[in-house]
């Protein structure tokens, strides 16, 4: 079960979208997993033959717990992501790895209550979780065999909560926050939206969060020190800027799926991601790596949205940019005061890793790179 | 467009961003952002479902006529003229 972020201890499997014997690659997608943040898809991280599916759909596993195994069972098939996104140390004790079940042919063994209850349910035993005394079922399994399987697409609010919960309280407990702000006056970038978009049918018109998160995805390219993780006392660099883009669920909470290498795309392939990785993240299938590759993360309130936040950083990433909405202000130009268009943006540094001076200089590489949209 | 058309459609493509939304709440002259919660790429999915559906353009000057009930209907009446 691969860590699918700092609040993560465990998911619940919903689906194998595998079988065994058949041949994976690196990075296909193999089962579905229901976790805080709704149902996600979970990508193999090695090249291989399924062996042994070791979790049953309905079964809640620790993470770091074993999901399946590869070709000849040495190697777990679906481990943790990456330690990046190391989940706080679980309060419970986990749940205990499921035993293989016994070869093909041999009758299952049981506790007589389990056997009664799996009787009463209607339920096979052969391929049920054993976590009883032995390899044997007990009646715990066969209550996680009988649980209905998570739908696709949804999530549990109240579980949601408590994972935002668990994250910011590590983050505020963790990090050291400091926090910058700066109003820009995006009339010119926004003029020329207004222009490029007057030319364009709906479908192919951009929205103004998108000229915000290549402006900020540039700027963190010529910022790495704020693009990466802290982790073990250090801070290790991303490999690339994955913007993690905060979106809304409808019904409450939050996810921020990973927008990969945003510095390196034009603003009609971004504004095509964006649209992808919302709409998955509302409608379901967004993948394990989504939410794990992020190198930090984007807040755009949008235009019903507050004047400005001040966003707390997702751990371990080290920092996260925050637009408000953008209002029309009287503003000083040229020495004549103007109704401008301002957004004011902001940024939470993580102390560990860098400090206001550094923060400063992004977020004044931000403003520059907003003034000329149009330059690829 | 008849105002059942437009209903129609407007149900329709709404069922496609907001499932859960219900216009049965929202008054002619409540805002469609605010009484249904939806954000900047929401409504640019609503006008490009209306786009698709009715043919028109729809350019962007012409958003704040459709952020309530009332002026999608007086809007998509209009086009029908036009």
């Amino acid at each position: 079960m691969p860590s699918l972020g700092a609040d993560m201890e465990a998911g619940t499997l919903v689906e194998w979208l595998v079988k065994p014997g058949d041949a994976v690659k690196r990075g296909d997608v193999v089962a579905v997993v229901e976790t805080a943040k709704g149902a996600i898809e979970i990508e193999i991280f090695h090249d291989g033959t399924i062996g042994e599916l070791v979790a049953a759909p309905g079964s809640t596993v620790p993470v770091g717990g074993v999901l399946a195994r590869l070709g000849d069972g040495s190697v777990t098939a679906v481990p943790a992501a990456r330690p990046a996104a190391a989940p706080e140390p679980a309060r419970a004790s986990p749940a205990p790895e499921p035993r293989r079940p016994p070869p093909a042919g041999t009758r299952a063994r049981a506790t007589p209550a389990a056997r009664q209850r799996a009787a009463s349910l209607g339920v096979a035993l052969d391929g049920l979780q054993r976590t009883g005394v032995d390899g044997a079922i007990c009646l715990a399994d066969l209550s996680q065999a009988a649980k209905p399987a998570p739908r696709r697409g949804g999530f549990d609010p109240k579980a949601m909560r408590a994972a935002i919960a668990a994250a910011m309280a590590r983050s505020k407990r963790e990090i050291p926050h400091y926090y910058l702000s700066l109003s820009v006056d995006v009339t010119a970038t926004l003029g020329w939206l207004d222009r490029t978009n007057a030319g364009r049918a709906p479908p192919d018109r951009l929205l103004p969060a998108v000229l915000l998160l290549r402006a900020t995805a540039l700027a963190l390219a010529g910022t790495p020190e704020l693009n990466g993780f802290w982790e073990d006392g250090a801070f290790r660099p991303g490999d690339g800027v994955h913007v993690g883009w905060a979106v809304a669920l409808r019904g409450g909470g939050l996810v921020a799926p990973a927008i990969r290498n945003a510095d390196r795309l034009g603003l009609d392939e971004l504004m095509a991601a964006l649209r992808d990785v919302v709409g998955r993240a509302r409608g379901g299938g967004l993948r394990g790596s989504e939410l794990t590759d992020p190198t930090v993360t984007v807040t755009s309130l949008g235009d019903r949205g507050a004047e400005s936040v001040l966003p707390i950083i997702t751990p371990p990433q080290v920092a996260t940019i925050g637009f408000g909405r953008v209002m029309e202000r009287p503003w000083v130009v040229d020495g004549a005061v103007l109704p401008r268009r301002i957004v004011t943006v902001t940024l939470a540094g993580d102390h560990r890793a860098t400090d206001g001076h550094r923060g400063g200089l992004l977020l004044a590489r931000i403003e520059a790179l907003l003034q000329t949209p149009e330059v690829p | 467009m008849t105002k059942d058309e437009t209903m129609a459609m407007l149900a329709e493509v709404l069922a496609g961003i907001a499932p859960e939304a219900d216009l049965t709440t929202v008054t002619a002259k409540d805002d469609l952002r605010e009484a249904l919660d939806l954000d900047s790429m929401d409504f640019q999915n609503l006008v490009i479902g209306l786009h698709e559906r009715s043919g028109l353009p729809i350019p962007e000057e012409d958003y704040p006529r459709l952020f309530t009930l009332e002026g999608m209907l007086a809007y998509f009446a209009a086009a029908k003229r036009a």
